[in-house]
């Protein structure tokens, strides 16, 4: 009896585990199959053009391309530090007390929806970029940028904090044994040992960043500019989700706006898959030369 | 326990709406008696809707089925007898009337209702009118400081709506382009291209760099609207029901309805209706401009 309960439930996990990897290459190929009709329709040169203008097919991707890089570079760079900073205060350096209530407080952060925030930037933060900026508009990449950081820094946090906290304390009593300071121990033991739970935090709120719609459709402009040079940051751009949101709704099936749509879809899926791979890549690579050095 | 009851309620509540909706749906059933076909311009897509889902919860026994298309699509499908009311953005061709004709039917025309795009400032905004042509070329990128259409030294931030918006393609024809068919100026590439009207009003009610266009019905008072002249050196007038009625605002047009020959019965019916105060109440709650009823 005990048996066979085993078996269905090895099968059950195995199956769900799978249906995973399933899943993923049903969507990938729904995407090829609306999206790859593009590359027919549409030649080469006119995908890298710098116009993006459907209804009169101007399809080029450069500006949309340019618009997804500036806003998740801008806040990537902005959560990064920010994100692991909290979540080093959290995990070592809060007394226990603070860092009961810290946590489930980061936690709830995650869970606004995405839809307020944008709102929020459009009525608050836009206004308030434009004055003390001296910005002609507050709906630019840095709008969305910031507010793509306030998105992704509860998961960066979360997930960084758990990895810092995962560290055995016996790493630490032999730092401070050796006469390690506090920040030479955070610096030098926590965060290399932590490094893959860290890398993954930090993957997970780009990852976030980059799929999100709603907010950066709201507080960007969605003008869509090539971005050239830093000025760029503080001027409107369109991003790729935001194309793909604004768009889908009225274009008609199968046609060549459509299947550009999907195309865009495609690109965004591969952008998300090489930073998974790269990050994947790393933490393997970091961890057996650890294993390396200690055998 | 709360819960509890709470769970007792949505059942009921389901059970309820299931009930009804299964006995009004026989009751439908055996009501309709005739169909009405209503097909053409996407511009007036949600309008036509809004009329026939009124229309039939007035007249049970009537059901208006509205489709999209495209204006032109309309009038095809008018003239080939395969729907009862054309909806159109523009008024119907002359050799389209003769293509009609020719299929031994005269269309009749109704003007249903009309469409006027108010050009929006921010209050505090020195300037009060433009010419076309200056907007032309304040979208197109040619003009990028107020101060060169009078204004003061401020960039110029251009606002529209997305592309797949119908108010955006009448706008790029009617104004960007001066109507002209055979013109393929485009809007400046750093326009912004705001998801909703509520964006675009947010934005040049803040902004005292902003312009935007929105329906009329949209408009709100915190905003400058401007006026607008159709040639340089004539009248800047503003939109109102009064001037989008008697066709001295430029950028206005008019919504049609064709029928093949005089309607009949239902169709007249739905018509009268449709020129109605009631039903043009419903024309000002989507944002067109009624016509002005007798």
């Amino acid at each position: 009896m005990r048996n066979w309960k085993e078996i269905i439930l090895t099968i059950a996990i195995r199956a769900s585990g799978y249906s995973a990897i399933l899943f993923v290459g049903l969507i990938f190929i729904f995407l090829l199959t609306e999206g790859l009709p593009t590359l027919r329709e549409v030649p080469l040169a006119d995908l890298l053009g710098q116009r993006w203008y459907p209804i009169e097919a101007y399809f080029g991707l450069l500006p949309l391309l340019g618009g997804t890089l500036i806003v998740t570079l801008g806040a990537a760079l902005l959560a990064m530090p920010i994100g692991i900073g909290t979540a080093i205060y959290v995990a070592e350096v809060a007394p226990r007390s603070l860092r009961e209530v810290l946590k489930p407080f980061i936690e709830v952060m995650a869970g606004v929806p995405s839809v307020v925030l944008g709102f929020l930037g459009m009525l608050v933060l836009a206004p308030y970029l434009r004055v003390n900026f001296d910005l002609p508009t507050g709906l630019s990449a840095l709008s969305g940028a910031l507010l793509l950081a306030a998105i992704s820094i509860p998961t960066i946090v979360s997930v960084a904090e758990d990895a810092l906290d995962a560290v055995p304390r016996s790493y630490r009593d032999a730092a401070l044994a050796l006469g390690a300071t506090r920040w030479q121990i955070i610096w030098r033991v926590t965060l290399p040992a932590a490094r893959s739970g860290v890398l993954t935090a930090v993957m997970l709120g780009i990852g976030r960043a980059i799929g999100e719609t709603m907010t950066v459709m709201m507080v960007t402009g969605n003008a869509a500019v090539v971005p050239k040079g830093l000025g760029a940051l503080f001027s409107p751009a369109r991003t790729m989700t935001a194309t793909i949101a604004a768009e889908m709704g009225e274009v008609a099936t199968d046609s060549t706006h459509y299947h550009v749509l999907f195309f865009i879809g495609i690109v965004l899926f591969l952008i998300s898959l090489a930073i998974n791979v790269t990050a994947s890549s790393v933490v393997f690579r970091s961890r057996k030369r650890a294993e390396r050095i200690l055998s | 326990m709360i819960v509890r009851i709470f769970l007792i309620h949505l059942l009921l509540a389901l059970c309820l709406a299931g009930c009804g909706r299964a006995e009004s749906a026989e009751a439908e059933a055996d009501a309709i008696q005739t169909t009405l076909t209503n097909k053409g311009s996407d511009t007036m897509v949600n309008l036509a809707l809004a009329w026939a889902e009124e229309y039939q919860s007035l007249h049970p026994e009537v059901q208006v089925s509205v489709t999209g298309g495209g204006s032109g699509t309309g009038i095809t499908a008018l003239a080939n007898n395969t729907v009862d009311i054309a909806n159109a953005s523009r008024a119907i061709k002359a050799e389209e009337i003769e293509a009609m004709q020719a299929n031994g039917i005269d269309p009749v025309e109704f003007v249903v209702a009309r469409d006027a795009i108010a050009i929006i400032v921010h209050l505090n905004n020195p300037i009060e009118h433009l010419t076309l042509e200056q907007i032309s070329d304040i979208y197109s990128g040619k003009y990028n400081n107020w101060k060169e259409v009078g204004g003061e030294d401020r960039p110029i931030v251009r606002l529209s709506r997305e592309t797949n918006s119908g108010t955006h393609v009448y706008f790029l024809e009617e104004v960007l382009r001066l109507g002209d068919s055979d013109s393929n100026t485009l809007f400046s590439p750093d326009t912004l291209l705001l998801p909703s009207s509520e964006g675009i009003t947010a934005e040049v009610r803040d902004n005292p760099n902003a312009i935007g266009y929105d329906g009329l019905g949209y408009v709100t008072p915190d905003v400058k609207v401007v006026g607008v002249a159709a040639e340089p050196g004539g009248e800047y007038i503003y939109p109102s029901a009064e001037t989008v009625n008697n066709q001295s605002y430029p950028i206005a047009r008019d919504l049609y309805m064709y029928t093949a020959g005089e309607p009949q019965d239902v169709e007249k019916d739905y018509l009268t209706w449709i020129l109605s105060a009631e039903a043009q109440a419903i024309v000002k709650e989507l944002g067109f401009v009624p016509i002005a009823t007798p």
